[in-house]
């Protein structure tokens, strides 16, 4: 097993995560938020890859001649890219309202709940 | 009859897109009636499917069995767990529509089937995330729930608070969904299952557990604990709590937080129970350690809150760490109290947050402090808060009560103190804002700069305010408050309960759950606690809520989404290290 991919994936995520937990623009951390979701397809994809496989299409591929990738990890894939776009969107929005009512971005200038 | 089983998801999600295709033609009573009627149809077909969920049924959506013991379809249980919670999300979704109806006020004037719609949508997740019998699913609907309950907390877009609380809310959250995700996908790279009875067999097959098992464990949990608020992935919650609707509120302290809870209980007995999966001991660690530390903060945190939602926020989250040491102890009879005690709770919590919403749209306010003394017009709203604060106290007879009974005889030792303190203290906090807002007891506390969110400034969520208190929204609490009761009071209710939890889990050993005499003491117990606790809160004002004793810890919730996330991954690798031990050894 080529553990390559794996660690590309948790690199990825956590990454995503340092971002995060230091990012100092609200837009920058949704994207960060972005990057730990694209260690998810990563990983999801990493599962799914046969040695030598191709593309789960069988059109013009006769079933049982050559190996192909999984088709169900590519479908959890596509589906977290339908989840990912929706939350990437909705937090957008988010941000937009926050820099209309606070009048910033900066994560450190939000002091109002707290305690 | 378990191909209706889909309906539960099916149904709300069609009632959603009617409402959002013709709200802007639909008048608003109309829509309104739409969705009650809609998500209490849904709540009607979840108590029929219930009710005949013994034994328990399994449906393949789309008729997509396995074949040669491979599957690619779509598992949907219909236990009495999954059921059970379905109904519960369905009721008070109901609950939430009526309370909010027509005195709502929504931001979009010309739309009037968008809040109901949302509703509907969150309705669906929730009761998808409970009967999904695959872990993908789960995500799909853990992520539905998660979305829908980002745009309902932040609702009131033209509110600075509003809009932060979600966005903090939607960070953390959507950060554990994917971790989650992390977890799903590393298990079917173990297994090449999906649904989880397979995946738990798949991996007793493969022998004891790895380095891979352990980290599918811990991203799995996180995930589902950032969802149930349990310390350290806590912090979201106070912040979306305090900000969202009230409607929007009685379902995300009612029952979505407590999906969190019934997600461990569900994956660990299913996935992670078996030889190949964590040993007892080390998830038995894992969850008695988070829980009991999340009781303890979310107990200190909450009587040290004056923003009324903001402590019933806390008190969810104290009452979420009992649920946690519940499931931790990893005992039939624990599961059977657990189970009541989260029925009872979401009866009593959703009545409270209904209640402030009275206050917020009456007063203008929820500071405990600017409100002393106000609303002692509201004699009914009062009787009711303190009634419903005894009940989170576990009065008997309330399902509160029975269900920490059952659950406090099974922990047994330092645990049972765990349960009566932090309930009389959560109960006690609710007490005195009772005493002081409504009976104008005790001195006005002074005000001093300390570092906390007032309750003040916050702007009522009806059109103008409320001269006169609607009979809908004080009939809400009532019913809820005497399902509540009738939770622990029903002859029978309480042994069906136990049943089908534990047809669903538990190995199908059957325990009897019935009221006994210690039970009862130890509730009464804590309600006499919470009540001397609120006494002594109220007269002597300086010697149990000198503001900096907790300072620490209240400094922890700093309202910044990077702390948060920061919190995050201390909590998976504590997470981590807890259960580690097992699989060293094994």
């Amino acid at each position: 097993m080529d553990v390559l991919p794996y660690l590309v994936a948790g690199w990825v995520f956590l990454a995503g995560c340092y971002g995060l937990a230091t990012s100092r623009n609200l837009i920058h951390a949704v994207g960060c938020l972005s990057v730990c979701q694209a260690g998810t397809y990563v990983l999801l994809l990493a599962v799914g890859y046969r040695d030598g496989g191709t593309a789960p299409v069988f059109s013009d591929l006769k079933p049982g001649t050559r190996p192909v990738v999984d088709p169900v990890v590519q479908a959890l894939a596509l589906t977290d890219v339908v989840v990912g776009a929706t939350v990437t969107a909705l937090l957008l929005a988010l941000v937009v309202q926050v820099a209309k009512r606070h009048g910033t971005v900066d994560p450190d200038e939000l002091g109002e709940l707290r305690g | 009859m378990h191909h209706l089983i889909p309906l539960l998801v099916a149904v709300p999600l069609l009632g959603a897109g009617l409402l959002v295709a013709g709200g802007r033609r639909l008048p608003r009573p109309a829509a309104e009636t739409v969705a009650c009627a809609v998500s209490g149809g849904t709540a009607a077909l979840a108590l029929v499917l219930l009710l005949n969920s013994s034994p328990p049924m399994v449906e393949w959506v789309g008729g997509w069995r396995p074949v040669d013991g491979f599957s690619v379809g779509i598992v949907v249980l219909g236990d009495g767990p999954g059921l059970g919670m379905a109904a519960l999300a369905s009721l008070l979704t109901l609950a939430a529509l009526v309370y909010s109806w027509h005195y709502f006020d929504e931001p979009p004037r010309r739309h009037a089937g968008s809040f109901p719609a949302l509703m509907l949508l969150f309705q669906a997740g929730m009761c998808g995330f409970a009967i999904a019998g695959d872990l993908f699913n789960a995500f799909v609907y853990f992520e539905l729930m998660s979305v829908v309950a980002y745009a309902l907390t932040g609702y009131r877009i033209d509110e600075p608070r509003a809009v932060q609380g979600a966005l903090t809310f939607a960070v953390v959250n959507s950060l554990g969904a994917y971790a989650l995700l992390m977890g799903i996908g590393l298990l079917y790279g173990r297994t090449g299952e999906l649904a989880m009875t397979r995946i738990g067999r798949a991996l007793d097959a493969h022998g004891a557990p790895d380095a891979l098992v352990l980290a599918a464990f811990v991203l799995v949990l996180t995930g589902l604990l950032v969802k149930s608020a349990a310390v350290p992935f806590h912090f979201w919650l106070p912040d979306a709590h305090a900000v969202a609707p009230t409607p929007v509120c009685m379902l995300l302290s009612g029952v979505m937080v407590e999906l969190g809870v019934y997600g461990v209980w569900r994956v660990y007995g299913t996935v992670f129970a078996g030889p190949g999966g964590v040993p007892a001991p080390d998830a038995q660690r894992a969850l008695l350690v988070l829980g009991a530390l999340t009781a303890a903060v979310g107990a200190v945190m909450c009587w040290y809150q004056r923003h009324i939602k903001r402590l019933l926020a806390y008190s969810t989250v104290a009452h979420t760490g009992l649920f946690l040491v519940g499931i931790g102890v990893l005992k039939p009879e624990a599961d059977d109290g657990t189970a009541l005690y989260v029925l009872g709770h979401a009866g009593v919590k959703a009545a409270l947050f209904a209640l402030a919403g009275i206050l917020l749209d009456r007063y203008g306010s929820l500071d405990e402090h600017v409100l002393h003394g106000r609303a002692r017009a509201l004699k009914g709203v009062a009787a009711m808060f303190a009634l419903a604060a005894l009940g989170l106290a576990g009065l008997p007879p309330f399902g509160t009560a029975l269900g920490k009974a059952v659950t406090e005889e099974a922990v047994g030792g330092p645990f049972t103190a765990l349960y009566v303190a932090v309930s009389a203290v959560t109960a006690g906090a609710v007490l005195r804002v009772a005493a002081r807002v409504f009976l104008g007891l005790g001195p006005k506390p002074r005000e001093s700069a300390a570092y906390e969110t007032t309750g003040s400034g916050e702007r009522p969520e009806t059109r103008q305010r409320l001269t006169r208190v609607p009979d809908t929204m004080t009939a809400v609490p009532a019913v809820l408050l005497a399902a509540a009761v009738a939770a622990g009071a029903a002859p029978g209710f309480a042994g069906v309960v136990a049943d089908a939890v534990n047809t669903a889990g538990s190995g199908g050993v059957r325990v009897a759950v019935h009221w006994t005499r210690a039970g009862v003491l130890l509730g009464l117990l804590s309600a006499l606690l919470a009540t001397g606790l609120a006494a002594l809160a109220v007269t002597r004002p300086a010697l149990l809520s000198a503001p900096d004793r907790a300072l620490p810890l209240r400094r922890l919730q700093s309202g910044h989404v990077g702390d948060y996330v920061a919190w995050l991954l201390v909590g998976a690798a504590v997470l981590g290290a807890l259960a580690l031990p097992g699989v060293l050894g094994g």
